[in-house]
């Protein structure tokens, strides 16, 4: 293996190459307004660093927050429209409803409601209005929409309408970009439309964005397919990526966990990302991000589809201390950091300046902190500690002590230890762990499914079959495939012994399609 | 707003996220549309009173969206096969997403709320109702899907063969419908109704609003406002379900901190609430209305939303008189959920 793993963050772009025997080389460069200039200068840098020993790669995989930042900055989204088919059930809460105002008038193009959709047991809800559907293609068509999200009542389990529909849309709009919320979502109709809406959305920016990324790595002169990291620490192809950008959001978060777990070597643990604002916590389920069992806000939008279960803190390496009250954050310098904290000769006291003083870290100007009253310094440090250690508990399924990664540029407030930790873990190359994360990212197939009356033996092959069909179309090698979670909840009030099963394989990236796609 | 976090707290666990229910009137609202609150004390003996409520499973409802139109047609057929007009309209449950029913059928037909609903809080079947309790008519009942097919059941043995045909007809139009129970008249609503339980559901969301804007304590708050009990604060650390016959089953136990850091509180579910331990001693049970509840924001936590790491204060609100009479603990006593226990409320206690 040898490959290359970008994080493209909010002030760096990072880069790391990874071969069996570990990080071979890691650089750090400050992020442009294009997002590619910074790639390239990212990717230049490397190549110059690893001189002659450069040679080939496998694949370059790029982990990205463009996609989440133009929803939460409300720029470059398209105008949409909306098709859900479920009437006659769902007319008084259309398409968009719970959005916030100023983000559904930049993406609400234009609302339909047909009749169509099935029960929980697969029977229809009403008949598929296929004439009701194509008039809505052709109002699309004329107001000139370049892309559509398509919902039916309950498609997750059956998704015959949303298919139907999908190619009705493709037959009269040829080219049209459709998507379809069974391909994303769970159960749960509001929730999984609202992803694919942000997604359609997303659409045309992705397209431009994936492409300019494939442009900057044939410029770059490296000869590999190129992959964008998805939030469950899994990779998708650039023209799956293009497809469905939604699963990029929290990226960043799940390369970091994945790459404290690769260069920590441990597959089941807590992880804490202290930032310069915030602090992340999640838990690492055998070497994955464990998943959020319910809906998660993208920008104000309730959503209801795969992301991490992640807690965010306010409290970073650049919290703004009060000394008065000896409190911490959720106030802080942010990226003037280097300018406004003490050690760096400004004059805000800062988490990092705490740090400093208590000798917990080596950075800037020590003398500069040097007369700060010790009981003030040690109460607010205190604070800091019990704030992590109450989140990173918050985080936790049981009781069981479990080891913490710390990782992330402000890892030196993470007290040495805590409540329900066994041994807190400073992670090397923490300051580039997203990079290695996205480096060593391979390709998974998930399924998230009710199952109703072929009893649970029988439902879970079935959905280890789909999960398998998925991976491979994401790009995975068959043959490297293996099961990676499965579970199975009963579900109550509902005839037929009703089990919603989640299955999740995961394998490696498949040389043979991605060396295909790289030369389209 | 605050009705949607008073009747969280209310469902004592259960009643289901009043989520959409809250869109939906947030809607009708913005549409000009308005609902009238009466007092039940003002209703003429003879008013005719709907008492409405959604039955099926909740994750059909996340899918079937809930729709006003659909809980106004029930009542409409009701009205057409009693060949009357309703007066007024009010809810089954004040606890959960049906606090909100009787709100959007009276912004669709233009008739008044009563302030007042038949259990105070959430329970899993209509034999826990306070008119089941006064042994009133069951029947007629209408359940109402939303593709226009309606069931009157006209004649039932009991509330529990009315809770058993009705739960078969609603699994057969999707597991999702509306209902109207059996019609109910001004004075039967005055006599055996659980009163002014509407304004308690907003005051209580209020409470805790108006604390979280104070940066106060909303769970102290709440416990002042309402004459309940603090019994426990502490940290979840186990939690343990199971979905049987309609019901979701489990306990969840939560290791004290702070003023109670030497104790473990048990507390059982099925559906709702139904018992809570004190290091191995009962301490409180049904019909009192246990409340678990955020340690920090007040929000009310779902036995099915309870996990490992919560930070949650344990709080009993007083039943209403009616459920803890001998005949009421029939209904909705422990005995009534399958514990061999006698009810000693937490709150008679304390006056002892």
């Amino acid at each position: 293996m040898r490959r290359i793993g970008i994080d493209v963050g909010g002030t760096n772009t990072d880069a790391v190459l990874v071969d069996d025997s570990g990080v071979v080389v890691a650089v750090k460069t400050p992020t442009t307004e294009d997002v590619t200039t910074g790639i390239l200068t990212a990717l230049a840098e490397l190549l110059s660093r690893l001189g002659a020993v450069a040679g080939p790669v496998d694949a370059v995989v790029v982990g990205t927050t463009h996609f989440t930042d133009a929803v939460v900055q409300r720029r470059d989204l398209e105008p949409v429209a909306a098709l859900r088919i479920g009437l006659p059930s769902g007319r008084s809460l259309p398409p968009f409803v719970d959005w916030p105002e100023d983000l559904a008038a930049i993406a609400r193009g234009a609302v339909f409601m047909v009749q169509g959709g099935h029960e929980v047991d697969g029977r229809p809800l009403a008949p598929f209005d296929e004439r009701a559907t194509r008039e809505a293609a052709e109002r699309i068509r004329d107001l000139g929409f370049g892309a559509v999200a398509v919902s039916a009542v309950f498609s997750p389990l059956t998704p015959e309408c949303e298919e139907r529909a999908a190619a009705i849309l493709g037959d009269v709009i040829p080219g049209i970009l459709v998507t379809c919320s069974h391909e994303l979502g769970r159960i749960g109709l509001l929730g999984r439309e609202n992803a694919a809406l942000l997604n359609a959305a997303l659409v045309p920016l992705a397209r431009r964005t994936v492409r300019a990324f494939v442009a900057a790595l044939r410029e770059s002169g490296i000869q590999a397919p190129l992959y964008l990291t998805q939030n469950d620490g899994t990779v998708m192809r650039a023209e799956f990526a293009e497809a469905f950008p939604v699963w990029s959001f929290s990226s960043g978060f799940a390369n970091s966990m994945r790459g404290a777990a690769y260069i920590s070597g441990l597959a089941d643990a807590m992880v804490v990302n202290v930032g310069g604002t915030t602090t992340d916590v999640g838990h690492l389920k055998a070497g994955f991000p464990r998943e959020a069992a319910r809906a998660v806000e993208v920008g104000g939008v309730r959503t209801l589809f795969r992301m991490p279960d992640l807690l965010s803190m306010g409290l970073g390496g650049g919290s703004i201390v009060d000394p008065e009250h000896r409190t911490v954050g959720p106030l802080s310098v942010g990226y003037r950091l280097t300018e406004e904290a003490r050690v760096f000769g400004g004059s805000t006291l800062t988490a990092t300046d705490l740090a400093v003083a208590l000798g917990l870290a080596d950075i800037g100007d020590r003398s500069r902190v040097a007369n700060l009253n010790d009981k003030m310094v040690g109460a607010a440090f205190l604070r800091c500690a019990i704030l992590i250690e109450e989140g990173v508990d918050r985080m936790k399924m049981d009781a069981l002590p479990i080891p913490l990664l710390a990782v992330g540029g402000g890892a030196f407030l993470v007290p040495p230890e805590l409540f329900g930790i066994s041994e807190v873990i400073h992670v090397e190359h923490a300051d580039v762990a997203n990079a290695v994360g996205a480096a060593i990212a391979q390709v998974s197939g998930e399924v998230d499914q009710v199952f109703s009356g072929v009893g649970r033996e029988r439902a879970l092959q079935e959905a280890e079959g789909i999960a398998r069909k998925r991976a491979v179309e994401a790009g995975a090698s068959a043959a490297t495939l293996t099961l990676v979670e499965a579970e199975d909840i009963p579900l109550p009030y509902l005839p037929g012994d009703a089990l919603r099963v989640r299955v999740r394989v995961v394998g490696e990236a498949s040389p043979i399609t991605s060396s295909r796609d790289a030369n389209t | 707003m605050p009705l949607a976090t008073g009747a969280w707290i209310l469902g004592a666990g259960g009643g289901g996220d009043p989520y959409q229910a809250l869109l939906n009137m947030q809607t009708l609202y913005r549409a000009g549309r308005v609902v009238h609150l009466v007092d039940p004390l003002d209703l003429g003996d003879d008013a005719q009173v709907a008492v409405v409520s959604t039955m099926g499973a909740p994750l059909v409802g996340e899918e079937r969206l809930t729709d006003p139109a659909v809980a106004a047609l029930a009542v409409r057929q009701m009205e057409e096969h009693l060949g009357r007009a309703f007066d007024a309209v009010m809810a089954l449950e004040i606890g959960g997403s049906n606090a909100f029913q009787p709100l959007m059928v009276a912004a669709e037909m233009g008739i008044p709320v009563v302030d007042a609903d038949t259990m105070g809080r959430a329970y899993p079947e209509a034999q826990h109702s306070s008119f089941a309790i006064a042994d009133l008519r069951p029947y007629p009942l209408t359940l109402a899907d939303v593709r226009g097919n309606a069931v009157v059941v006209s004649h039932v043995a009991s509330w529990k063969w009315m809770e058993r045909i009705s739960r078969k007809v609603c699994a057969e139009v999707g597991s999702i419908a509306a209902t109207v129970k059996a019609p109910r008249t001004g004075r039967e609503v005055k006599d055996w109704g659980i009163l002014h339980t509407v304004t308690q559901a907003i005051e209580l969301g209020q409470t805790v609003l108006d604390a979280r804007y104070r940066k106060a304590d909303p769970v102290v708050a709440v416990v002042k406002h309402s004459g309940g009990k603090y019994l426990f604060c502490g940290k979840v650390v186990d939690v343990a379900r199971r979905a049987t016959e309609g019901y979701l089953r489990g306990t969840a136990r939560i290791d004290g901190r702070d003023a109670h850091h030497r104790g473990t509180f048990r507390v059982d579910f099925q559906n709702n609430f139904t018992v809570g331990w004190l290091d191995g001693h009962v301490r409180v049970t049904v019909p009192d209305i246990i409340c678990v509840m955020d340690a920090l924001t007040g929000e009310a936590i779902g036995t099915e939303a309870l996990r490992y790491g919560q930070r949650v204060c344990v709080v009993a609100l007083p039943a209403p008189a009616l459920q803890t009479t001998p005949r009421g603990l029939e209904h909705v006593g422990p005995r009534a959920f399958g514990y061999d226990l006698d009810f000693r409320s937490v709150f008679a206690e304390e006056s002892a």
